[in-house]
């Protein structure tokens, strides 16, 4: 049961949550979100796959459903 | 009264081995092998129940497209519950049965991490072999598309005709905030080829109702294989959904699609307002429009935007969870939380969609991608932007541009890492799971209805499920811990 009560714990919090970021001034959240994305964009191309023309040209996969 | 909505996750992954020669049956059969012996013990996956060809709308097509079930490769089943196996070239994970939108969230990201597990198992099985690189996307972009289902618990009184009503309107629309994202497009659905689209998957849809997944696939498809009794119950089975990064919108995808669901078995949806004139037509031009203005045809002739359409929907659920508890979506206070999280997204996406950077995938994906292109001067299409677009999925955490982004999360990394291992508590996932680890020798192969044991003297022992509510912990868990050995087991169950 401790699960359930953790789980059901989290959804309050949540609505909580939801609600807050609708009131929130969107200035002070958009700008940390614009500068997390600033480092994001210095730090990209070190993670991006080397070649992207033939890392996307060799990205082919079997359809499925 | 609507049944409670139990509900899963099955997905393809996209899987590479670093080159264009690898053979991808192969790769994902030695990624769930790695895996699988890892495991204590390797249970296989009982086929008996299986049919795929047997449609909702009537009796078997002889001369329908029903997928082969391909008993040859590799399968296994793990102890939350699931099942994990290769399926047409991809390595799947079906998530056990759950009893909420939240639960089923909780095993869908589970079954990422088992991704990752099966990667560095296979690194450390197979060294010699170039790294096996698991995705979770919906499409190559070369006009090859792989899938995401949901499975929801439906009543088998309501007509299924009354189904495709219900369910159309809301499965075209709700893209604008559960789909996942891509540059460009693959197939010859558009006039105008877009730039960007809103789904992976959209645009791969030609039909509006029928019961094939790989070819002229349906908004509606109509298999009917419950897994479970089928004088009572149904198995929705939608496959029209993107694959999700973003925990939000997975939880959304399941949240607002069982709510409609158990509004339709209440009697509390009214979809004659809403009912589309071209729904093929119309999913694909709102995917194709990431401005969202985009007007689409109604039957009655008004022309709406998806938007008005989700509204609608949205402000009915409100209506309904507020008259009857939402209690069909599991634990209490779920239903009231989909519903204030689909109003909140739907008054974001139209004042400020940017403010769903954290929450919704295509979002962020779409302005990683436009301030990457702004800042190095690229052209739409740019192969950079294209190698970010599927990069975004990668499973790896050091290479994922979507952990990198850091998308909200709503369930722990403790209970993802308990849902590896632990079945949820409130289905017949419980009793598989629990029985999968209490007695790994005698349970001889598993699957979503039965269990079969192994005793060593009497012939096979088929313990049948066929109710998802049933072997729960509460029914079952004191049972376990109270047996010594498989057979008192069967004996008390028996009795």
């Amino acid at each position: 049961m401790a699960e359930r009560e953790q789980v059901e714990r989290g959804g309050s919090d949540r609505t909580e949550a939801a609600a807050e970021d609708i009131t929130a001034p969107a200035g002070g959240q958009g700008e940390k979100l614009k500068a997390d994305l600033d480092d994001l964009l210095d730090e990209i191309d070190e993670v991006l796959e080397e070649n992207a023309e033939e890392f996307v040209r060799n990205y082919v996969q079997k359809g499925g459903q | 009264m609507a049944l409670p909505k139990v509900l899963g996750i099955e997905t393809e992954y996209g899987i590479t081995t670093g080159g264009p020669d690898g053979d991808p049956i192969m790769t994902s059969t030695f990624l769930v092998n790695a895996y699988a012996s890892q495991l204590r013990h390797h249970i296989g996956w009982d086929f008996h129940d299986e049919s795929p060809d047997r449609d909702a709308r009537g009796a078997r097509l002889p001369d329908s497209m029903a997928p082969m079930v391909e008993t040859h490769l590799a399968n296994a089943v793990l102890t939350n519950g699931a099942r994990f196996y290769v399926d047409h070239a991809h390595p799947e994970y079906s998530s056990p049965e759950c009893i909420s939108p939240l639960e089923g969230l909780l095993y869908d990201r589970a079954g990422e991490e088992v991704m990752r597990l099966a990667m560095n198992a296979a690194a450390q099985r197979y060294p010699e072999m170039p790294e096996i690189v698991v995705y979770k996307n919906n499409s190559d972009a070369k006009g090859n598309s792989y899938g995401c289902h949901e499975n929801f618990l439906l009543s088998r009184d309501v007509p299924f005709a009354e189904v495709i009503a219900a369910v159309v309107p809301h499965l075209v629309t709700r893209q604008i905030y559960c789909g996942a994202g891509k540059v460009g497009a693959e197939t010859p659905s558009f006039e105008d080829v877009p730039s960007f689209q809103i789904s992976q998957r959209s645009e791969f849809f030609e039909e509006v109702v029928g019961l094939e997944t790989t070819l002229k696939r349906p908004i509606v498809n109509t298999r009917d294989e419950p897994h479970a009794d089928p004088s009572r119950y149904r198995r929705l089975h939608v496959i029209i959904g993107d694959a999700n990064m973003a925990e939000v919108a997975t939880y959304l995808k399941l949240g607002t699609t069982a709510l409609i669901l158990a509004m339709l078995e209440d009697g509390a949806l009214n979809n004659e307002v809403i009912a589309l004139k071209h729904p093929v037509r119309a999913v694909h031009q709102i995917s194709a429009d990431p401005e969202l203005g985009a007007l689409v045809e109604l039957v009655d002739g008004r022309r709406v935007r998806a938007l008005d359409i989700q509204q609608i929907l949205a402000e009915a659920a409100a209506r309904y969870v507020e008259q009857s508890g939402g209690v069909a979506l599991g634990e209490p206070g779920i239903a009231a939380d989909v519903v204030t999280r689909w109003l909140s997204t739907l008054d974001a996406l139209q004042a400020n969609p940017e403010s769903l950077a954290s929450t919704v995938d295509w979002i962020a994906k779409k302005r990683l991608l436009d301030a990457y292109a702004d800042r190095h001067q690229l052209g739409p299409n740019h192969p950079r932007l294209r190698a970010m677009d599927l990069q975004y999925h990668d499973l790896r955490p050091e290479r994922s541009l979507a952990r990198r982004l850091g998308l909200e999360t709503l369930v722990g990394p403790d209970d993802v890492e308990k849902a590896i291992t632990e079945p949820p508590r409130s289905t017949r996932a419980w009793f598989r799971g629990r029985c999968l680890t209490q007695f790994p020798d005698q349970v001889v192969t598993a699957n979503w209805d039965s269990l079969v044991f192994d005793l060593g003297t009497d012939p096979l022992r088929r313990v049948p499920m066929m109710d998802p509510l049933r072997g729960t912990a509460e029914h079952t868990e004191d049972l376990l811990e109270s047996v010594g050995s498989a057979l008192e087991l069967l004996e008390r169950l028996e009795a």
